[in-house]
């Protein structure tokens, strides 16, 4: 055994690889994307990033199928996009143990909600993991896909964004022996063709499981109780259990790592030998409703909030206030800082290809649609024509910081793909004004395609912008089908974005650079004075991916009048120091870009040498 | 600044502690700030750092360092480097900055610990030849407060960098621990 210091997808990662993994497959998505980073460096099993989590899955189940062992890994709402297939492997069973990964973001650092993936668990009937460390994830994998196949079921390993992305110490095998199951198809259409005859005898399969399980969770090793204190018992799992160690230190608790099917009857033990049964969990009370169906009274909500993520701090200061620990001599938590520090949003870097087209976007202004008889009238009694910008339906992805300030582009972000639909059904609801959506390369794959063909379908007049930089950059530039580059980095067949969506139907296919903000202009306020479905195509390379350097740019502060127009692109290479516009030439990637320039009125900003 | 605290709980474990980290990642890193929380001890439960609790604040940039000063505990110890990185919020509407100086950071750091210490770290590594070899150069000043010998942080260093950067790095973090030396020479008097 050899210590190591991995973060919790590194030790899922290594652990899955140990437990003999064959087939593992995903969709870049904070806080799980290094799970299959990580199986992807790893030799003999394959890997691949899949389109989108629904197909990752399906995959992952027709390697299961073929009776080895398959991991599929997504962030929450992930498992939302790959919810079907998740649905039906439980119904079917599987071979090869299936491993479902979710790594779930309370707090919302990188994600658009905060769900509480447990509630898959229990919807779909199937046993769920919960590591509290990157030991656990390591040593659990192998009991993972040992319960998969022992029960007939897929399993749902979760995670969060603490345990995924924090460094603990792991003992790891050195060299382990890996045996991997050996491939091969039996048929049994009553078991994987769920036609209804072939699908009713298996609900009550499925109910049976869940008996089953429920006995033999009750000496899984995992589960921990640890008596101190008798006076406080504490329930928790995953990382709010590291933090109510943290913070109650001499109490009693009880470490539960199946955290589906619960283990009733290890509960009742360990409630019957403390006065009091506290539950600490982050977001939903999914534990603490369990245990209130059981008869057993317990805090639970009253002290942990229902929303964001949970902390040591946030827990000792509810604890307190409810009266589960003591009020300190002196005031726990230090004052907070005097002064308003200035905000550190995230934004779009330097050079960035989204730039010029949010800008765009901002600054441009139509007519609303003109008036059709018998149709009450959108523009004020007075005739006079008032111009108004695009709505701009948006998607997931770096160009949804375009949101803040001082771009403020975006109009909607809801889920992956959506910006489409979302124009569409604008339109179809009777909205005058100009709706355009965008939509990254990455993401139209993803979620888009279904979108635009609905578009072409039911005869809308939608222009979609696909912005193209030829990776899925907020992630960490991972490949997708459109990049030709596969998740090992091996060169292969590409989808051709302006063939598919002609393939589509729609006949105004444009593609622009990403860096003319004048073509992006004008194109824009073409294709959206038109009937016809459009596509622009704005592409440009990611600056953090393709590293070159054009030759720099300067400011001539002679020319120079201070309208600040270059500072509302929101580029942080370019700002004002002092009483004068300067470009940070460490930062700005010059003449390849030039966003700046071209909207500079006074051509005060030059390309030097 | 991942690979600074990367490494530096690395030392920590094959010094024989528990240790646990935390880095923010994802959307956080678009020009956002970045945060590493790293816990040592014979047994650490929680990967998070309370407020207060900080024995060491290591900041890579001014307004950083006084963001995060209330995590630090009362006889904590700050190194910031003293560079700054004005994000664009702080031009306002008649492009006013409202970053904060070298002294109101310091002040704002002191009112929760003594001792401060402003490292010219940019320039150094500008000097020596790399601006990213920043976090050596801050590792090596942090090490003379660590309890942790010497050759450890070099045996680290030697499986974490590329061998062609070798050198450099490691005159980088000799270069941190001297500045240590001297800054707290020159504050003891």
């Amino acid at each position: 055994m050899m210590r190591r210091l991995l973060s919790g997808n590194e030790a899922i990662a290594l652990g899955a690889y140990h437990a003999g993994v064959t087939v593992a497959t995903a969709y870049p998505g904070t806080p799980s994307t290094e799970i299959l980073e990580n199986l992807a460096r790893m030799p003999d099993i394959y890997v691949e990033w899949s389109t989108n989590e629904k197909v990752a899955l399906e995959v992952a189940m027709g390697a299961s199928y073929g009776g080895v062992r398959a991991l599929a890994a997504m962030k929450h709402v992930g498992l939302n996009v790959a919810a079907d297939p998740f649905f039906a492997a439980s119904v079917t069973g599987i071979r090869g143990g299936l491993v479902v990964v979710s790594c779930d973001d309370p707090g919302m650092h990188s994600s658009q909600n905060e769900q509480d993936n447990r509630h898959f668990a229990l919807f779909a009937k199937v046993p769920m993991l919960e590591p509290s460390d990157s030991q656990e994830a390591y040593s659990l994998m192998e009991w993972a896909f040992r319960i998969s196949e022992e029960f007939d079921t897929p399993l749902l390993f979760r995670s969060t964004t603490r345990i995924s992305h924090c460094k603990t110490v792991v003992e790891v095998e050195q060299n382990p022996l890996v045996e991997r199951r050996p491939p091969g198809f039996i048929r049994d259409p009553r078991k994987f063709v769920m036609v209804p005859s072939n699908a009713r005898p298996r609900h009550p399969l499925m109910e049976e499981r869940i008996r089953k399980l429920s006995s033999y969770v009750e000496t899984f090793p995992f589960n921990q109780i640890v008596l101190g204190d008798r006076s406080l018992g504490i329930i928790s799992a995953g990382a709010a259990y590291q933090y109510a160690r943290e913070v109650f230190g001499h109490a009693s608790f009880l470490k539960l790592v199946t955290a589906y099917p619960l283990p009733e009857n290890l509960i009742r033990h360990f409630a019957a030998q403390v006065k009091r049964v506290v539950v600490v969990e982050e977001l939903d009370p999914f534990i603490e409703d369990h245990l209130r169906a059981m008869g057993i009274e317990v805090i639970g909500k009253d002290l942990v909030p229902i929303t964001g993520e949970l902390d040591p701090e946030i827990l000792q200061e509810r604890a307190i206030q409810i009266g589960l620990l003591p009020q300190p001599q002196k005031p726990s938590s230090p004052p907070k800082i005097g002064r308003d520090l200035p905000l550190r949003p995230p934004l779009l870097c330097p050079g960035c290809p989204h730039t010029a087209v949010s800008f765009a976007l901002r600054t441009l202004r139509f007519y609303r649609i003109p008036i059709q008889e018998g149709v009450p009238s959108q523009e004020p009694a007075s005739g006079q024509q008032v111009r108004h910008r695009a709505i701009a339906t948006s998607d997931i992805g770096c160009y949804t910081l375009a949101v803040y300030p001082p771009l403020e582009a975006l109009d909607t972000c809801a889920c992956m793909g959506a910006s489409i639909g979302q124009a569409h059904g604008l339109e179809k609801a009777g909205i005058m004004d100009k709706i355009v959506s965008i939509i990254g390369d990455s993401t139209f794959l993803h979620g888009g395609i279904t979108g635009l063909i609905d578009i072409v379908y039911n005869r809308g007049r939608g222009t979609v912008i696909i912005l193209d930089n030829n990776t899925t950059a907020m992630t960490g530039h991972q490949g997708h089908p459109g990049t030709g580059i596969s998740a090992r980095g091996e060169k292969v067949r590409k989808v051709i974005l302006e063939d598919l969506v002609r393939g589509i139907g729609v006949r105004d296919v444009n593609v622009v650079s990403a860096f003319d903000l004048n073509l992006i202009e004008d194109t824009i306020k073409r294709c959206v004075e038109t009937d016809e479905p459009s596509v622009i195509i704005v592409r440009g390379p990611c600056p953090l991916q393709d590293r070159e350097r054009g030759r720099p740019l300067m400011v001539d502060i002679e020319k120079c009048n201070k309208c600040l127009k270059c500072l509302r692109i929101g580029c942080s290479a370019i700002s004002k120091v002092g009483d004068e516009i300067k470009v940070d030439t460490f930062a700005c990637i010059g003449d390849r870009c030039s966003v700046c320039l071209q909207v500079c009125k006074e051509q005060a900003i030059t390309v030097g040498e | 600044m991942i690979l600074a605290s990367d490494a530096l709980a690395e030392i920590a474990m094959k010094s024989g502690y528990d240790v646990k980290k935390s880095d923010s990642l994802g959307m956080s890193q678009r020009g956002g700030s970045v945060v590493s929380h790293l816990r040592i001890g014979e047994r650490v439960f929680s990967p998070l750092v309370k407020k207060g609790s900080a024995d060491f604040l290591l900041a890579f940039e001014r307004l950083e360092g006084a963001r995060w000063a209330d995590y630090l505990s009362p006889g904590g110890v700050a190194i910031v480097n003293d560079h700054a990185m004005p994000p664009p919020s702080t031009i306002g509407a008649k492009g006013r900055s409202n970053y904060p100086s070298s002294e109101e950071v310091h002040s704002i750091i002191c009112e929760y610990t003594d001792e401060v210490y402003f490292v010219p770290g940019t320039g150094i590594a500008k000097d020596l030849g790399n601006p990213q070899i920043l976090n050596v150069l801050l590792v090596g000043f942090l090490s003379l407060f660590l309890d942790i010998e010497e050759k450890s942080y070099i045996d680290d260093l030697s499986h974490r960098v590329p061998p062609k950067f070798l050198e450099l790095n490691l005159i980088a973090f000799a270069r941190g621990r001297e500045e240590a030396q001297r800054i707290r020479r020159a504050q003891d008097r």
